[in-house]
């Protein structure tokens, strides 16, 4: 049995209006760290509401641990963790009150869990007697986590746990995964960082309410069929609306320090050159595609 | 680069109680340039950005924008600069057109300017025809598009943008920075803020700010040099990492 069967889901809001989510089906392995990679208005917290049963889909069929989302909700909600991108604690009540308040919930005590989240609430157990409402993003995201493992669910949901966190605290979470999944656990996890792709088992790139393709992140940017260049200048402006124009250029994006040229089999490099030697400081050279390049590729498709 | 200088700070402190938000901070931006300000959760960029837009009176030292004193003529900033933030913050329940007038009308535009800028901001948005349309059904990479440029809309010297991309699509994103350096390009002064560290790569110089001070600043490539880093992610981290204080 997979931990996540989805088949066919969709969900629309306002009467039909809104389609946040337009036929998606794939299927998460026992012990996967699934990652939902997309925008905002892709449809992942809608997805993770109608996983964790706090919505009804219009049509489809999705299980989770082998339990059908919409008949069988009742055991589900015990089985799994759920972690909303709002900060959705109790913000009077302290960081120990609102631990022990969600194990009451489930009907367990703090001690039993205590080995499972103790790597994640040790490092705010110092300020156990704080209210939750006055701790930092870093340490209320720490005990949104610890609350949401504290009934040992076998799958957990997390909606963007990661947006507008740095660099340096971002890796330190998903180094906390990794520990969460050498647990056993499966986790569901979404994100709007392309670069946080690498560290999932597999992907799912999602828009606008559609799956635009699912592997692992090594194979996902495999399908990338086009020949991919790295080009810079001294004035970055300029060289990306002359490349544009360029034959052969299907596309030109910036893309850090170089810009992206993606090139079909027209295109000629020493061509290039010669026609943009104009360009103070010109060059070009071959690029890996990642996950990002991938993702507008199968945006624009 | 442009010599003219637009922002100036000396040893700008802000501080709570016994509790230094900002520690010293020094810098000049100039003319047309893309200002990166990075820094970790609570590293102090909000509370420094205030200043700079006129909302917080430092504690101590000095500085300029736009022409105007930090520690004196907070509102005669507010007048003369943009700000974008994150949050969306124009008003759903008016069309495209009304809340440019709005904010025309906010910073002191008449109705002929209002007219003038709000139609060449459309045009070059391709938005004309959205004018009429109500903001709240705009596609959100639309809505971050139209703030800026109504953020832009009395032709600021300088906009504060604080950020700007988050949560966007990945080729919404890259459209957006595209309206960044024309902006640049034509003069305007873009700060701004981002926890995407390849956009870090696209500005003119970049400041990054640990524990309240600012710990380096230079060109992307210079600072990849200094500290033998393949990215700016990778010489973000480095500085993040001996962080002293949390957010």
């Amino acid at each position: 049995m997979k931990a996540i069967e989805i088949d066919n889901l969709s969900k629309s809001y306002n009467k039909g209006k809104v389609q946040a989510l337009s036929s998606v089906s794939f299927e998460v392995e026992r012990g996967e760290l699934f990652g939902l990679i997309g925008p905002d208005g892709a449809g992942k917290t809608t997805l993770f509401r109608l996983l964790t049963t706090l919505l009804s889909p219009d049509a489809g069929r999705a299980t989770v641990d082998g339990y059908d989302i919409v008949k069988e909700y009742h055991a589900i909600r015990s089985r799994v963790g759920y972690m909303p991108g709002r900060f959705s604690l109790y913000p009077d009540l302290s960081v120990e009150e609102n631990l022990q308040f969600f194990a009451a919930l489930f009907g367990v005590n703090v001690e039993e869990s205590y080995d499972l989240i103790a790597p994640i609430y040790k490092q705010i157990e110092p300020f156990r007697t704080r209210r939750a409402g006055k701790l930092s993003g870093g340490m209320k995201q720490k005990l949104a986590l610890s609350c949401a493992l504290i009934h040992r669910p076998s799958i957990l949901f997390l909606d963007e746990p990661t947006t507008g966190v740095d660099a340096v605290s971002r890796s330190e979470f998903w180094d906390m995964l990794a520990g969460l999944k050498e647990r056993g656990i499966t986790i569901l996890v979404s994100t709007p960082y392309m670069d946080e792709a690498s560290r999932c088992d597999r992907i799912a790139l999602c828009n606008e309410g559609r799956i635009l393709g699912i592997d692992t992140p090594h194979d996902i940017v495999r399908g990338f069929d086009n020949r991919l260049y790295g080009i810079s200048a001294k004035n970055m402006f300029t060289l990306l609306e002359r490349a544009r124009a360029m034959e052969g250029v299907v596309e030109c994006y910036p893309f850090g320090q170089r810009h992206h040229l993606v090139a079909d089999d027209s295109f000629s490099v020493e061509q290039f050159t010669r026609q943009l030697s104009d360009i103070e400081g010109l060059e070009i050279a071959s690029a890996e595609p990642t996950i990002e390049d991938m993702f507008i590729k199968l945006m624009k498709r | 680069m442009n010599s003219e200088i637009v922002i100036s700070v000396r040893e700008l402190t802000k501080r709570f109680g016994d509790f230094t938000a900002v520690d010293r901070i020094s810098f000049d931006v100039h003319r047309g340039e893309i200002f990166g300000f990075l820094g970790a959760n609570g590293a102090g960029k909000t509370t420094a950005m205030r200043m700079l837009c006129g909302l917080s009176y430092p504690t101590a030292g000095s500085g300029s924008v736009a022409g105007f004193d930090v520690m004196r003529e907070g509102e005669k900033i507010k007048r003369h600069i943009g700000y974008m933030s994150q949050r969306f913050s124009l008003y759903n329940d008016l069309t495209v057109w009304e809340n440019m007038r709005l904010f025309a009308g906010i910073y002191g535009l008449n109705r002929r300017e209002t007219e003038e800028r709000a139609s060449a901001l459309l045009k070059r948005l391709n938005f004309e025809a959205e004018r009429d349309t109500l903001v709240g059904s705009l596609p959100l990479g639309w809505k971050q598009k139209l703030s800026f440029a109504i953020a832009t809309i009395h032709r600021p010297e300088v906009v504060f943008l604080d950020e700007p991309t988050g949560g966007v699509d990945p080729v919404t994103r890259r459209q957006f920075w595209e309206l960044i350096y024309e902006a640049a390009s034509e003069g305007t002064t873009i700060f701004v803020t981002t926890h995407y560290m390849d956009e870090a790569e696209y500005c003119s110089r970049v400041s990054i700010m640990v524990d309240g001070e600012v710990r380096a600043l230079d060109t992307p490539a210079r600072l990849k040099q200094q500290f033998a880093a393949e990215s700016m992610d990778e010489v973000f981290r480095t500085l993040a990492r001996g962080a002293q204080r949390g957010e």
